[in-house]
């Protein structure tokens, strides 16, 4: 068993969960009411990692991120890191492949409150941010809740844009999906149906634990 | 008077809007017009939820919204003006309970203040004992009086302020809105700041409010008490939005047999009318009669109403519903446009009225009611 390698995952998921889900709810209660020009391109953009291979999703970070970039050489000279080959470039390619696997639950609930459910909260003289806090998030929740367990799924089974940034380094970038890639490579079959295994068992019981906080929650008591 | 709402509103798009509206605190008043007409759009203007080209909403001695060609730049939020909306689908807060739902717009309130207050004022609208329950386990009629006890929740106690209804019984049974529009007049008696109820429904304008303005296209047609509105319109447009069928053309002639005073000549008839009608003779004009000022002759027992404006004609049509019938009569001389009028239906059935029949009936001059002349053909699918 790769314990690094699981403790990798579990630190990525969760870092990634916590950072994109508050995002894509501020982002998709803009998308839910505003009306601009070129909106439906913004959303396509943004939906483009559901179809793409991660392949070319990874090459194209991994060419965003590299040190020959703009973006590589203005993170090297803020913190002295790269972003290929380390955890935060796995973070940040994280949070972008993840995007509309955070968003679009969100703003299909936002979207679902009526106009004047949140009229009437203006009505009431709540402002906008009481509005959203004690209004419409409560009203939107099973939709962050299913930002939620997506995001984190989704982030513990990456594997290609993984390989592609992040490499296969140990402590580092290397995550269970990758681990187990490499020991059925190196014909470690046990090794690998252990790993597996644990991994099956650890989605399992960390969703059922999501679902079951988020419905307590959803409960308002 | 100063703690009156004064709104002028005016804009092209997304509809059309030129609307002026006043309504004194304590005085209910009907904003009627059909479907599409912007009401619903005026109270979104007074609430601050849509903002007009140009115009100015006042209430009382503040300024909410002025705005237009000089720029006043005044644009209050929802949230700072003292607004009182039932929706008209309540757009309850579906998560939260009744007594919850209330307590919202208590936010002026201390929070210790808040639940008690919410509390009494479900018991106004007398929804005592489901206080903890949400909307969902709401009958509709249950969920009209949560929504009005929050928007009275944000409006009592403050002024100025006012209460806005958009079409609040348009959701429920028949039963249920005549008991609620029972409770809405017992309610308001109580309260000092001015309301505007939004309804299509004449009928319901005319119970409850001491003023109704009619709006067609967004602009603002005509204000007045009902019976004023809904008998003497302003104009032909109004008197079809009034649902005043009998609308007809006719020339003033004076003459001798009302000693000067001038006559309505209406195709062969000539008919008294009252005297200051405000028009010259000799002018056109167009105008109307209600179906209530229009008098059956009875086969039985003649009375002495008939000397009034004695007219004969056809029945063409003769609908018993319930217990009143209504009529449509041929006038002889004008067979195209009948004469619409009801009568109860034990009248109907003692003179064995029925479609070819020959009747008399008289217009009482007192209910003729004279207009500018337009001419009413083309204008068609209104």
């Amino acid at each position: 068993m790769d314990w690094p390698a699981l403790k990798l995952s579990l630190l990525l998921a969760l870092a990634t969960t916590l950072i994109l889900v508050p995002l894509a709810v501020a982002l998709a209660r803009e998308l839910s009411v505003r009306r601009f020009r070129g909106k439906s391109l913004v959303e396509a953009l943004m939906a483009l990692p559901l179809v793409l291979p991660p392949t070319v999703l990874g090459f194209y970070l991994l060419a965003a991120f590299g040190g020959n970039s703009a973006l590589g050489q203005a993170y090297h000279s803020l913190t002295g890191r790269a972003l290929v080959f380390t955890f935060d470039g796995l973070l940040l390619a994280s949070l972008i492949f993840n995007l509309p696997f955070a968003l679009q639950p969100v703003q299909r609930a936002f979207e679902a409150i009526p106009r004047d459910v949140r009229d009437a909260a203006w009505c009431c003289g709540l402002t906008r941010w009481q509005a959203l806090w004690r209004i419409e998030l409560p009203l939107a929740w099973p939709g962050v809740l299913g930002a939620i367990v997506l995001t984190f799924a989704h982030t513990l089974g990456e594997f290609g844009v993984v390989l592609m940034v992040g490499g296969n380094i140990s402590g580092e970038t290397r995550t269970v999906a990758i681990a187990i890639y490499d020991k059925v490579q190196a014909f470690d079959d046990h090794g690998a149906a252990i790993m597996s295994a644990a991994l099956v068992a650890f989605s399992f019981i960390s969703i059922s634990l999501i679902h079951w906080l988020g419905k307590r929650v959803g409960r308002h008591e | 008077m100063s703690e009156m709402l004064q709104v002028t509103l005016r804009q092209r798009a997304p509809i059309p809007l030129d609307a002026e509206i006043i309504c004194a605190p304590g005085e209910l008043l009907a904003l009627v017009g059909p479907s599409g007409s912007g009401k619903s759009t005026i109270l979104r203007c007074i609430a601050g939820l849509h903002t007009a080209t140009e115009g100015e909403v006042r209430c009382g001695r503040e300024t909410w919204f002025n705005g237009g060609v000089n720029k006043g730049g005044v644009n209050l939020p929802p949230q700072t003006r003292r607004v009182g909306l039932v929706f008209q689908n309540y757009a309850l807060f579906p998560h939260l309970s009744a007594v919850e739902n209330v307590a919202t717009a208590l936010g002026h309130l201390p929070a210790v203040a808040r639940l008690a207050r919410s509390r009494e004022l479900l018991a106004r609208v007398h929804l005592q004992g489901l206080e903890e329950r949400r909307p969902p386990a709401l009958s509709g009629g249950q969920q009209q009086r949560v929504a009005v006890a929050r928007a009275l929740a944000r409006v009592l106690d403050h002024e100025p302020a006012v209460l806005l209804l958009d079409e609040p019984f348009s959701a429920v049974d028949q039963v249920t809105r005549r008991k609620l529009q029972g409770e809405l007049a017992r309610l308001r008696r109580d309260l000092n700041i001015p309301i505007v109820l939004v309804t299509h429904d004449l009928d319901e304008a005319r119970m409850l409010a001491d003023r109704i303005t009619i709006l067609h296209r967004g602009v603002t047609l005509q204000s007045g008490a009902p019976d004023e509105v809904l008998t003497r319109p302003r104009d032909a447009a109004v008197a079809r939005l009034v649902h005043l069928t009998n609308l007809f053309e006719g020339t003033l002639r004076a003459s001798a047999v009302s000693g000067g005073q001038p006559r309505l000549e209406w195709y062969q008839h000539s008919l008294e009318i009252e005297r200051d009608s405000g028009f010259a003779a000799d002018s056109r004009v167009c105008w109307v009669i209600a179906p209530e000022h229009v008098i059956l002759h009875q086969r039985v027992r003649p009375s002495a109403g008939e000397r009034e404006n004695p007219l004969s004609g056809t029945l063409i049509d003769c609908t018993r519903l319930g217990p009143v019938t209504h009529l449509a009569l041929a006038i002889d001389g004008n067979p195209h446009r009948p004469l619409a009028f009801t009568v109860p239906t034990h009248v109907a059935t003692r003179n064995d009225l029925k479609p070819g029949d020959t009747i008399g009936v008289s217009l009482l001059a007192a209910g003729i009611h004279l207009m500018p002349w337009e001419s009413l053909d083309e204008r068609r699918g209104d």
